[in-house]
């Protein structure tokens, strides 16, 4: 075991743990944030992305110990009890239906418009290919896309 | 130590059940100590609570798998005890706080249990209505309510709330009712066209919990004293265990325990990454059967087709369906397949226990969770008020969670450790094990006059569904099977009809079961897939249905309008005249072009088409049109369109319905373009979302309509029933999406998945897939 310091939503956080595990794991059982979610276990479907340095990163696979960067996961999303524009969409959208995929869905649009501000059609197909839902929100969640980039306001 | 004691001397370490969240009637009822005798549904004090500041808690025996039911749920009660929508709350699913209705299946959630919802609800606004009565000294005539507020009509200052009356009370009324269905007081519902919350589309009260993080799932659950579980599974189907050495894990940081018994193998930690690396590293050595358990996937139609079947139905036969096939024109014969294809859960199954003041405590997302409690009970032997199952919001149901694994291992390591264990399967475990869809092998025939009438329709199917599991029965459910305990008689499964209303004179459909060789403690084990049988069924007959309007040269729509037309004949539900009129409503929104298929113009590199399909479930019917471009050169095929007219009767929730009609397409979509159990002759080969692809973004279609029919013949009836949604959407998807292919190919297929290179091959040798 090994003591490792993340800064994780604005607070830094010191956790005995093994450096390999996975930045999942302490997320949702040392730090009790639960937003991100195991569903895989290979950086194959999404379920557990959390933002670092803009970049949606799969903490499923990334070692707690490889993390040089603040995490921000989706219960630091909102800004002062305001909820990200992309959350205010999901919601205007009525986006999920389970909902277990939609912290990866909302991750990983959110990093997509902070790169690619208004993308295009192709370029949410594209940049959303990886993160999966098996209830099928797919369309909602491309319409969602779109009225957070402006484009439907 | 007991729980209650630890509560209250360690509650700094109580972390998810933190003083802050402390506030909601789940909350608390998590920690009365038990035991837990069930709520009496014939007390009206079971189903709803009124408090003091004038608002009102429903407590309803079902879950909610993610299309908005609670909701619903809400809306219908509101609307019969006269209380703003915004007033209440819905307490689902949790066997000590709430009556059993079953949890969720079958798409019932409105169509059966919204009724005594909908009548205990209108009770309580009667017994009220009493009561203020008395208070305000006016006959219940001379009263109104609004906004649960009772007044004098004409005399508004007297006035008393519902929370006034009753607040913080009970109600001490008594219900009636043989079951739980038939649960009544003396009020009446209201006529439909009284209603006012139902048919209008409040936000799902449950999204923005799922959006900001504060959810609390079932796989958040965090208990004192907590370990982590994970299984070692068998590496071939029905291999025996020889040995376990214990020495390869026991020196691993926060090893606790291996616990096994027969063939169950689980590995337990004190730390959940722990418990995965000890389960990788556990050393098990097994005996491998002598006899292979099944075909390979890709032999596993031909053996189907040549397995003699565990069980039969009796054949329905209309007319002299051989007579007619004698004397056609025209006779096609074709055969249709179907993989057996996952529930693949987005996440993998999972469930904490909790062993404290003698009793199981479960918190699952298990749909049927007042079955868990009940087959937890007779599974670990312990009486039944001793268990209840607490159900929190987990990944899509969709049968799944009927034979909810997990619950049953969390709650019998719990009572083997006496500690709280939560258990997790990994992503591989459960793409291989967890229930599957029935793979069916379909034959059909039909015949046609020299005029292009159809003159007979056979068709007989084979499901591979004997030992269909599905209700958490103590003796079917995975640990059992891998304990060696089995039933007495394993359930025979089915192979459905399809459900259309062509008027077709002579017919025949005969429906057999077979069996793999292997029939428990295997990963090709079938249980309840979203409309268990129907989207197989309906792709093999919808298809055909194509196949014989293309060969009588006649449009598809109108092939099927004249098929459902040729009868005057109608049911109660007017289900013959909804499903002309479902047909209609989806040609009309799509803007379909009358002629038949396939296409002439087939040239270029992008191939379009369109294909049409229809099905009811129960009284639910529904049409759907897919609009594809194939890739002539790639075979990738992309639905760019659909649009889907359904009727399911009265609507509680227009938006909501409109996401779990859109949602319930791509679900089929995902399974007519992808999905299909690959496995050699010892295992599941397809065991994560590489080898066991799913849909994607990149598949979803561009748009998708939804024209909600409604189309009871008669608007004024005050009593339009609900009939239920979800399922029956899965239905058709297939077969218009197959029959679009042909429409823009010319080239029929009759296999799903309908992959790149299987629809490339089929493109090339211009046969079939």
């Amino acid at each position: 075991m090994s003591s490792i310091t993340l800064k994780v939503n604005g607070a830094s956080h010191t956790v005995d743990v093994q450096p390999s595990t996975p930045l999942l794991y302490v997320l949702r059982n040392d730090l009790d944030l639960h937003g991100p979610k195991f569903g895989c276990g290979l950086g194959q479907c999404g379920a557990c992305t959390v933002i670092i340095n803009g970049v949606a990163t799969r903490s499923c696979v990334t070692p707690v110990s490889s993390v040089r960067s603040e995490v921000t996961t989706l219960e630091g999303l909102a800004v002062g009890g305001k909820l990200h524009p992309v959350q205010q969409a999901w919601i205007d959208e009525q986006v999920p239906q389970c909902g277990f995929c939609q912290n990866g869905q909302i991750m990983t649009a959110v990093a997509l418009l902070k790169r690619t501000p208004h993308p295009s059609d192709q370029q949410i197909r594209e940049g959303m290919a990886r993160t999966l839902c098996r209830c099928m929100t797919y369309y909602r969640v491309q319409t969602a896309i779109k009225r957070a980039a402006g484009e439907r306001a | 130590m007991k729980r209650r004691t630890f509560l209250t001397t360690s509650g700094a370490l109580i972390v998810s059940f933190s003083a802050a969240k402390l506030i909601g009637p789940l909350e608390l009822a998590a920690q009365a100590p038990g035991p837990y005798p069930d709520p009496d549904f014939r007390q009206l004090d079971s189903w709803i609570v009124i408090h003091e500041n004038n608002t009102a808690t429903f407590y309803v025996g079902k879950t909610d798998c993610g299309q908005g039911t609670g909701t619903a749920f809400r809306q219908m009660m509101a609307d019969e005890l006269d209380i703003d929508y915004d007033k209440t709350a819905c307490v689902m699913g949790s066997t000590d706080v709430t009556v059993d209705q079953g949890g969720s299946g079958g798409s019932d959630a409105i169509q059966t249990d919204g009724w005594p919802m909908r009548r205990v609800a209108a009770e309580a606004r009667r017994v009220l209505l009493d009561m203020a009565s008395a208070k305000l000294g006016a006959p219940v005539e001379a009263l109104t309510v609004s906004s649960a507020v009772i007044a004098v009509k004409g005399d508004p200052a007297k006035r008393v709330s519902y929370g006034e009356l009753i607040g913080g009370k009970k109600f001490h009324v008594a219900l009636t009712g043989s079951n739980i269905d038939a649960t009544t007081g003396i009020a009446k519902v209201k006529p439909v066209q009284d209603l006012t919350i139902v048919g209008r589309s409040p936000e799902r009260y449950d999204i923005p919990a799922k959006v900001d993080g504060t959810q609390q799932w079932a796989v958040d659950v965090k208990l004192p004293g907590m370990v982590h579980a994970r299984n070692v599974k068998p590496p071939v189907a029905g291999a025996t265990l020889v040995s376990i050495d214990e020495s390869s894990v026991r020196s691993l940081p926060g090893f606790v325990r291996v616990i096994s018994k027969g063939n169950y193998v689980a590995v337990v930690c004190e730390r959940e990454e722990q418990a995965i690396d000890a389960a990788k590293k556990l050393q098990v050595s097994w005996k491998k059967p002598d006899a292979a358990p099944f075909p390979a996937s890709p032999d596993l139609h031909r053996y189907m087709r040549s397995a003699t079947p565990t069980s039969s139905s009796n054949p329905i036969v209309v007319g002299n369906p051989d007579a007619a096939i004698g004397s056609a024109a025209q006779v096609i014969e074709a055969e249709y397949d179907i993989p057996f294809q996952g529930h693949t859960a987005f996440s993998p199954a999972h469930a904490t226990a909790d062993p404290s003041n003698g009793q199981i405590t479960i918190y699952s997302n298990d749909m049927k969770s007042y079955g868990m409690r009940n087959g937890v009970a007779a599974f670990l032997k312990v009486p039944r008020e001793s268990v209840r199952v607490i159900w929190r919001e987990g990944p899509q149901g969709y049968g799944r969670t009927a034979a909810d694994d997990a619950g049953f291992e969390a709650a019998y390591l719990a009572k083997e450790l006496g500690r709280p264990v939560r258990m997790q399967w990994m992503r591989n475990e459960e793409t291989a094990w967890d229930t599957k869809g029935p793979a069916f092998a379909c034959n059909l025939r039909g015949a046609i006059d020299a005029r292009g009438n159809l003159t007979a329709f056979e068709y007989i199917a084979r499901a591979c569904d004997y030992n269909h599991v599905g209700y958490n029965e103590p003796d079917t459910v995975l640990i059992a099977q891998l304990m060696g305990i089995r039933p007495s008689r394993p359930a025979a499964g089915s192979a459905a009809t399809p459900g259309e209303m062509y008027a077709i004179p002579n017919r025949r459909m005969a429906m057999h079961v077979v069996s793999l060789p292997l029939a428990f403690e295997t990963p090709l084990r079938t249980g309840n897939l979203r409309d268990p049988n129907g989207p197989q069924s309906t792709f093999a007959s919808e298809s055909f249905i194509d196949e014989l309007a293309a060969a009588a040269g006649v449009d598809p729509v109108e092939f099927r309008l004249k098929l459902l037309s040729a009868s005057p004949g109608d049911d109660t539900g007017f289900k013959r005249a909804r499903s002309i009129a479902v047909v209609k409503a989806v040609a009309e929104k799509y803007g379909w072009d009358t002629r038949p298929s396939p296409r002439a113009n087939r040239s270029g590199d992008i191939l379009k088409g369109r294909g049409i399909a229809y099905a009811f479930r129960n009284q639910t019917v529904v049409a759907e049109i897919a609009e594809v471009e194939v890739n002539r050169a790639t075979g990738h095929v992309w639905v760019k369109r659909l649009v889907c007219a359904h009727d399911c009767g009265l609507v509680i929730n227009p938006e909501g319905l409109r996401r779990t009609i859109e949602c319930g397409m791509q679900h089929s979509l995902s399974r007519a373009l992808h999905e299909e159990v690959q496995f050699d002759t010892e295992k599941v080969t397809s065991t994560d979302w590489i080898s066991h692809p799913s849909l994607t973004h990149r598949d979803a279609p561009e748009t998708i309509d939804v024209v909600l029919v409604n189309g009871d013949p008669n608007p004024h009836r005050s009593d339009l029933p609900p009939y239920g949604a979800g399922e029956t959407v899965c239905k058709p998807l297939l077969a218009a999406v197959g029959n679009a292919i042909f429409d823009a190919t010319g080239v029929r297929l009759r296999r799903v998945p309908f992959k790149d290179a299987r629809v490339l091959a089929a493109l090339n040798t211009g046969g079939t897939g």
